[in-house]
């Protein structure tokens, strides 16, 4: 046996980013970390309103535009587009996320002008050209049939339509055959219309740019766009329903995918940080969860099993899930339930609380380790409303979580044995 | 892909050097943020899997996980957990790599434990069982879930006739339900031996402080004096077209893949022909105004995706593949014969200057990006000098692919994207 590794002592301070505001003439602002040794340029922005707020028969409209900003623009067609693009190795990619339109674009800064332009293009002159519009209808509803029979798609859409049934939340984002067959460009570009403004817009820009420099292009980029109101008003705030039921869709396949979902807490939920930490200690990244350990280390009931909060803008989740062999998909089951009953009842330890705390504070710097994932941090915190000092408080909220604060958000969030199931396969034993 | 470094203020050039018992390091330093990603590569993968132990390799990175005499199992991924580090492995077809990343100060209790695991694996009967069917889920979730990567498994079978290459790295399920305690432990003694690793460690630190752990921690370990051989049949060339199709009420979408086996930097007797087909596949697949993709999906509007791929960095052979899938309503025969007639064209007249030019700009600029982030780097480097290449040789890449010209490329893809060579896969819903 040998002397056990010391323990180290845990550093709170966040990473070291100076982050600027950036304000152009216009009234746009910006975050901008300034990173001058690598000759890269990350952007990062989003819009308020993702594809949640797709009117209710056009579920998708919003994902599909997505596809369409970079199809063609001002003068350019798509290939004409598109080609620009690839000469100078932009890279420029949209998505409609449940509650917000988020855009990248990554450049040589070498290519920046060009970027610039070509984005400023995309926000503020996308054509919606017929023969451009059914390309993009026809990936997407290949997509949508590629994934026709996928256990694990199916099982998603089915749980969250039973979570949030005829609520926003519950319909697919990317829309299904019929919705995204029905769409027309004028229909589409009226949408982006109304999706791309300035209200509730937050951009983060990571690289080789300076504060001077990225003021102009905020304008050049932003500057003309609608002020706008949000696109429409948000879905109104919803609970998890379907608590206590199980659902199993049948699929000849032999392994049964499994979810779930419980209550969880919203981003501001002052009970947040010691969910966070209740929920590491149950399913959480590393291999010392509760649920690794006894299902798959101890059992050999599945390859991957694991939990997370699911925080939405209007509700929020504990959202978790396996998948495992048809014939032992119940043993799973009742494993993952009874570890979350026994959270809710005893408790974890005081170690496990202190470990989970320690993964947490550590691993912070390892997601700011490249300019992408620097400013998709940095967006999810303006995007919740948090400034850019939250990255100096965020370790400190989580030393100062205590054995009783996970205790009670515990029985607060597992203390409840219902949960709402969704199996897809051919499970043996479950209801 | 590889790699371009340049000299600037955090990102320093790639050293490397030989412990004493053979053990090669490579240093690659980002001081941008204070985390390290510590790799350790063995050169063994599943193509060294013994006849009758497919999944052997894949196995035994699994069971790596369950302890040594100094470490009993789950005790070093609490102390990975604890300094908020991520661990991981994997398993390729020409190696096995182990990595954790963690915040700098932790490198050298990482270099220590992985050091201990190169030879102290120590682990009783009791863990086999469940870690093997940890593993048979794990193929049912990947394989039996997923009638494209059943497709995929008959395909490469009916690519590599003879070579291991065409055997699934996770292996048969037949086979892995056969493997034991002692196909593991004579497969790791034979593999793994510092002579046949290499360590990578990229992120804050230098070759000075990297050279000191690693001669304190790996150092220790005594060299075999000599590197294990791999052992694996050779290819024949191949002599006629083959055809594979799997059908399955499951696929609402079909798609349609061929691939050409092709020689590989480390095998080619001219490594030039290599260079040349990676242009070849990014000028006919790379990305949307490749050439497939103009042809079948914006001109002739019968496809809704178009790619093609291209590994030139293996041990053996490499395929050259391209993929497509139909738009709703496009029969298959006449999406293949689009196909055929797009191929048939660029062998013919080769690609435009403006391709070429493109396709150059959009392969080294993928470089200049990979050196955001020290992880890729750590994997760019490792799997290169896994299969035999050198620091040299990811250095040069860019200036490689700049160097090729437009006879190159033609004369390349005339060689080996030939019918008599070619198999082709068909993903089709059952009748």
């Amino acid at each position: 046996m040998n002397a056990p590794i010391p323990v180290a002592p845990l550093s709170l301070s966040g990473p070291a980013l100076k982050v600027q505001t950036v304000r152009s003439a216009a009234g746009i602002e910006a975050w901008l970390v300034e990173e001058h040794s690598l000759p890269l340029v990350a952007v990062d922005f989003a819009f308020d309103g993702g594809a949640t707020r797709d009117p209710d028969n056009s579920a998708g409209s919003a994902y599909l535009v997505s596809g369409l900003l970079d199809e063609g623009a001002g003068d350019l067609d798509a290939e004409a587009f598109q080609g620009k693009l690839a000469d100078h190795a932009i890279s420029l990619g949209f998505d409609a996320r449940r509650d917000d339109f988020h855009g990248q674009m990554q450049t040589l800064s070498s290519h920046r002008d060009t970027a610039f332009e070509l984005l400023a293009l995309a926000l503020n002159a996308p054509r919606f050209d017929a023969d451009a519009v059914a390309r993009v209808k026809s990936q997407v509803i290949a997509g949508l049939q590629r994934q026709a029979q996928n256990p694990e798609t199916l099982c998603r859409k089915a749980l969250f339509a039973a979570a949030y049934p005829g609520h926003a939340y519950g319909r697919p984002e990317h829309g299904d055959i019929d919705s995204v067959s029905r769409m027309e460009p004028a229909g589409l570009k009226a949408l982006s219309g109304g999706l791309l403004t300035r209200a509730g817009l937050k951009i983060v820009v990571v690289g080789d740019i300076t504060a001077e420099e990225l003021s102009r292009r905020l304008d050049q980029v932003f500057g003309a766009l609608p002020a706008g109101s949000p696109r429409v008003l948000p879905p109104e705030p919803i609970a998890v329903q379907g608590l206590g039921e199980t659902h199993v869709i049948d699929l000849d396949v032999p392994q049964t995918v499994l979810r779930f979902v419980g209550p969880g807490p919203t981003w501001h939920d002052p009970d947040f940080i010691a969910a966070s930490v209740l929920n590491h200690i149950l399913g959480g990244s590393a291999f010392t969860s509760r649920l690794f350990l006894e299902v798959r280390e101890k059992r050999g009931l599945a390859y991957g099993v694991s939990s997370s909060l699911l925080p939405l803008r209007e509700s929020a989740l504990v959202i978790g899930g396996t998948a495992t062999r048809n014939d032992r998909a119940a043993e799973s089951l009742a494993v993952i339930r009874e570890e979350m009953l026994k959270l809710a009842n005893d408790g974890p330890s005081e170690h496990e609380v202190e470990e989970a705390k320690r993964y947490i504070i550590g691993s912070y710097p390892l997601r700011f380790d490249t300019s992408p994932k620097i400013a998709g941090e940095l967006l999810n915190l303006a995007i919740r409303g948090d400034g850019p000092d939250y990255l100096g408080e965020r370790n400190k909220h989580f030393a100062a979580v205590t054995l009783d604060d996970v205790k009670r958000v515990a029985r607060r969030f597992f203390g409840d044995p219902r949960l709402l199931v969704q199996a897809v396969g051919r499970p043996v034993g479950l209801a | 892909m590889n790699v371009h470094l340049r000299q600037s203020e955090a990102v320093q050039p790639v050293e490397s050097f030989r412990l004493g018992n053979g053990l090669d390091v490579v240093v690659v330093p980002d001081t941008r943020a204070p985390v390290v990603t510590h790799m350790v590569w063995y050169r063994n993968g599943s193509a060294d899997d013994p006849a009758g132990k497919s999944g052997i390799a894949h196995f035994l990175e699994h069971l790596m996980f369950k302890g040594t005499a100094r470490w009993p199992a789950g005790e070093f991924s609490k102390i990975v957990a604890g300094y908020g580090g991520q661990e991981n492995a994997f398993t390729s077809f020409d190696y096995t790599a182990y990595f954790q990343r963690v915040p700098k100060e932790h490198l050298r209790a990482m270099m220590d434990y992985e050091a201990d695991r190169m030879t102290g694996l120590a682990f009783d009967e009791s863990v086999v069982a469940p870690e093997r069917n940890v593993v048979l889920e794990e193929r049912r979730m990947r394989v039996d879930a997923d009638p494209a990567a059943q497709l995929g498994e008959e395909f490469s079978s009916a690519l590599f006739v003879h070579h291991p290459y065409g055997t699934p790295v996770i292996g048969w399920e037949h086979e892995i339900e056969g493997l034991s305690r002692d196909d593991a432990f004579t497969y790791y003694q034979r593999f793994y031996t510092p002579e046949n690793a290499i360590l990578v460690v990229a992120g804050d630190t230098n070759a000075t402080e990297v050279r000191k752990l690693a001669e304190e921690t790996y150092g220790k370990i005594a060299g075999t004096g000599a590197t294990p051989l791999r052992k694996r049949p050779a290819e024949p060339d191949p002599r006629a077209a083959r055809r594979v199709a799997l059908s399955d009420p499951r696929v609402h979408q079909p798609s349609l893949r061929r691939a050409w086996l092709t020689p590989t930097y480390l095998s080619a007797s001219d490594r030039d022909e290599v260079f040349a087909l990676e242009l070849a596949a990014e000028i006919l697949g790379g990305g949307t105004t490749s050439r497939l993709y103009r042809k079948l999906c914006v001109e002739q509007e019968i496809a809704a995706g178009a790619s093609a791929y291209f590994m030139g960095s293996m041990v053996d052979r490499a395929a050259f593949q391209l993929s497509t899938s139909p738009r709703p309503g496009t029969e298959m025969d006449k999406l293949e014969a689009g196909l055929d007639a797009a191929l048939a064209t660029f062998l013919a007249e080769g690609p435009s200057e403006v391709e070429l030019a493109r396709a150059r700009t959009r392969l080294v600029a993928e470089t200049i990006f990979a050196r955001d982030s020290q992880s890729s780097l750590a994997r760019i480097f490792g799997s290169a000098l896994a299969v035999g290449e050198t620091v040299e040789d990811v250095l040069s890449w860019p200036q490689r692919i700049e160097a090729v010209g437009r006879d190159a490329v033609v004369e390349a893809a005339r060689r080996y994207l030939k019918p008599d060579r070619s198999v082709t896969g068909l993903l089709l819903p059952s009748a």
